[in-house]
């Protein structure tokens, strides 16, 4: 067994305080999820970076190809009416 | 009464600390992965705060106001009162990781019960203790499954770490005047009542991993009245050698 | 259409990798890449990018990962004699973010499409370098503070710009090591300072490590810009953003007034205030003996590769007995 497939790539993600979502911090190498979870304690929250620990076998991530980013998010790009900056409102409305 | 039981006893539990925290220490570099390396040396950072929260303690029950630093590097191995097993050297990672499994569980055990101390202060550095330590026991714990019931090897290599270690643990509990004075203090828990709640998880882990408990009849002790292996002293001449070539200065 | 694949991955050979790509597509994807850098946007792993900037960045990548890695060993060596338990507990710390540091890099490097094992063979055989500086010994305990102070000092130099590297990965990895390493430089100088300021065998002891550690700190911002190989294609590709002449003045102006500060006279005759130019003027590197150092010839080379070799060889039967566990517990779970 090559040491890549014995302990694979994990994405970790960190909840830095409550209230907040978990972002990504990083990744790293473990042989199973128990491992990796001690691993990204040990390794991203040494200086209290964390209340809360995500990880994430990063061969089961599913993500948008960049070739496809025209047609996957410029249709958004034409649609100001999204936004609360495209409606003007009369002055005197001081809160909206 | 034993004079100064409180302030051996705090003494006895630092210096666990910092023996098991230096023997740590020495993976550094050396572990088997960049994140196992990362880990020890978390351990051993939390053991150093221990170690250095009990002596301060201790230097204020035993009235002589020593530094940190007195006790970790003016002392001779015959004054050190830790137990056998937190100086044994690291041998390989099986070793370690059985050290480190038989050690955090007694610590654990300890720290709890410590931390309804009738001394608050010790009671205090407990109760952040424990927190710490029942990771150190994760840690231990996870490895012991792994290393127990994952190759051929690896199983020999836990197996031998067993024969090696395990005569160690017999002082771990014993009591004396000491400690059942402290007891009696309400300062610290009698070793002797610690011994159940270790027996169960200890046997329980060992059970998951495949592991079966050695037969051994021989039972070396001496640690808590300053007798130790020859190794230790090798150990204590190089942590101790910079600090006493330069003695008072400030680093 | 989605890609299913390791975030931020790809392995050489796919669709969105491989810089020769050829053709009108191929001219396309060149400008849209230049684009980006010009318009100083970060690459991100899946974009596609040209094979040399690829390798470039998985070279540089590994050899700073190594670096970290390597970086344990000297300053290890005074772990175990830290003269306080102060002293005792920094230095560990430091060390241990040495180690997070090169996992981070290590990761980095990770999602231009190579293993982490596979950059540890390639330092192993020796095909992939680190930082010349950790080919010196550590003779004494005044040693952990020189390297503190000049060689963290030299390599936050070198590493502020890279927070601003084009490659995302490796901009993002930079920012969390620069971070951390705020209080590595502090706790040398500190340390230096104390020394400088106690005995005079204190005093002498830290003067000694600064004499050793002055010169290989300056060379270790590599070969001079007339002869840096590397240099005009990475600053082209946003990878590096100073040259190595340049990070050499601004480090020399920025430690030779601490130098006064900690009572430590550089081993350098020729340093002195230019009022004119605005920086400190310095003696010549001798880069003949970086050469000597990077291709083999210092003074531990040889012990470096070989405990790094040995600490993992011996921990191989750990990870095989790791893996057996996972994969059989797993198979456990699904049956």
């Amino acid at each position: 067994m090559t040491e890549e497939a014995a302990a694979p790539l994990w994405e970790v993600f960190i909840r830095s305080k409550r209230g907040l979502s978990h972002n990504h911090v990083g990744s790293l190498h473990a042989p199973d999820a128990e491992m990796a979870l001690r691993n990204a304690r040990d390794v991203y929250t040494r200086r209290m970076e964390g209340v809360s620990i995500w990880v994430v076998p990063s061969a089961t991530i599913t993500a948008s190809s960049p070739d496809e980013k025209d047609s996957f998010f410029d249709p958004a790009a034409d649609k100001p009416y999204r936004h609360p900056t495209f409606y003007s409102i009369p002055k005197e409305v001081q809160q909206l | 009464m034993v004079a100064g039981a409180a302030a051996v006893s705090t003494l006895r539990i630092a210096d666990d600390c910092l023996v098991l925290s230096h023997r740590l220490a020495q993976w550094s570099s050396w572990a088997p992965t960049l994140e196992d390396d990362i880990a020890l040396t978390n351990i051993a950072l939390d053991l150093l705060g221990q170690a250095r929260a009990m002596y301060a303690r201790t230097a204020e029950l035993d009235g002589t106001g020593r530094s940190e630093d007195d006790y970790a590097f003016m002392r001779d191995e015959r004054a050190f009162v830790n137990c056998l097993l937190v100086e044994q050297e690291n041998g390989d990672f099986a070793t370690t990781i059985l050290r480190q499994l038989l050690c955090s569980t007694y610590q654990l055990a300890q720290w709890q019960a410590l931390t309804t101390s009738t001394d608050g202060q010790v009671a205090a550095i407990a109760a952040k203790a424990v927190k710490e330590t029942e990771y150190h026991r994760d840690h231990a714990t996870d490895w012991t499954l792994r290393l127990g019931d994952g190759t051929d090897e690896s199983h020999q290599r836990m197996e031998s770490a067993l024969a090696a270690l395990w005569p160690f643990t017999a002082e771990l509990f014993e009591s004396d005047d000491v400690s059942r004075d402290a007891a009696g203090l309400g300062v610290g828990p009698d070793p002797e009542d610690l011994r159940a709640a270790w027996d169960a998880y200890i046997t329980r882990v060992l059970d998951d991993a495949t592991l079966v408990v050695p037969k051994v009849s021989w039972k070396p002790t001496g640690g808590r009245q300053g007798l130790h292996t020859e190794a230790f002293g090798y150990m204590l001449a190089e942590m101790q050698h910079l600090h006493r070539s330069f003695p008072g200065v400030t680093w | 259409m989605r890609s299913n694949g390791p975030i931020e991955r790809d392995l050489a050979g796919s669709a969105v990798s491989g810089g020769d790509a050829g053709g009108a597509v191929g001219d396309a994807r060149e400008a849209e890449f230049q684009a980006l850098i010009e318009a100083d946007q970060r690459i991100e792993p899946r974009d596609w990018m040209p094979d040399a900037y690829r390798k470039t960045l998985i070279r540089q990548i590994a050899q700073h990962a190594h670096s970290e890695i390597i970086g344990m060993q000297p300053e290890g060596n005074w772990i175990t004699r830290a003269p306080s338990l102060r002293r005792k507990a920094i230095l560990m710390a430091k060390v241990q973010d040495e180690a997070g540091h090169g996992l981070y890099l290590y990761c980095a490097a990770e999602t231009l499409g190579v293993d982490r094992s596979e950059l540890i063979d390639l330092l192993h055989q020796g095909r992939q370098k680190y930082s010349s500086i950790f080919n010196y010994p550590t003779l004494t305990y005044a040693d952990v503070g020189a390297i503190g102070w000049l060689v963290d000092g030299a390599a936050i130099t070198n590493q502020i710009p890279l927070c601003r590297c084009s490659f995302g990965p490796y901009a993002r990895a930079m920012v969390r090591v620069c971070k951390e390493e705020s209080f590595h430089q502090r706790q040398g100088f500190e340390l230096l300072y104390a020394l400088s300021h106690g005995t005079p065998e204190q005093h002498e002891m830290a003067q000694d490590a600064v004499n050793r550690w002055w010169w290989p700190s300056l060379e270790m911002l590599g070969p001079p810009d007339t002869e840096s190989t590397h240099s005009a294609q990475s600053m082209a590709w946003g990878i590096k953003r100073f040259s190595n002449d340049e990070l050499r003045q601004r480090f020399v102006d920025m430690v030779a007034p601490q130098a006064v500060v900690l009572d430590l006279v550089p081993p350098d005759p020729a340093l002195r205030w230019n009022e004119e130019r605005g920086h400190y003027d310095f003696g010549p590197c001798d880069f003949e003996e970086l050469r000597r150092v990077v291709s083999g010839d210092g003074p531990c080379n040889r012990q470096r590769a070989a405990h790094h070799l040995k600490a993992h060889e011996d921990g191989a039967w750990v990870r095989a007995a790791a893996a057996a566990y996972a994969a059989k517990h797993a198979a456990s779970a699904a049956a």
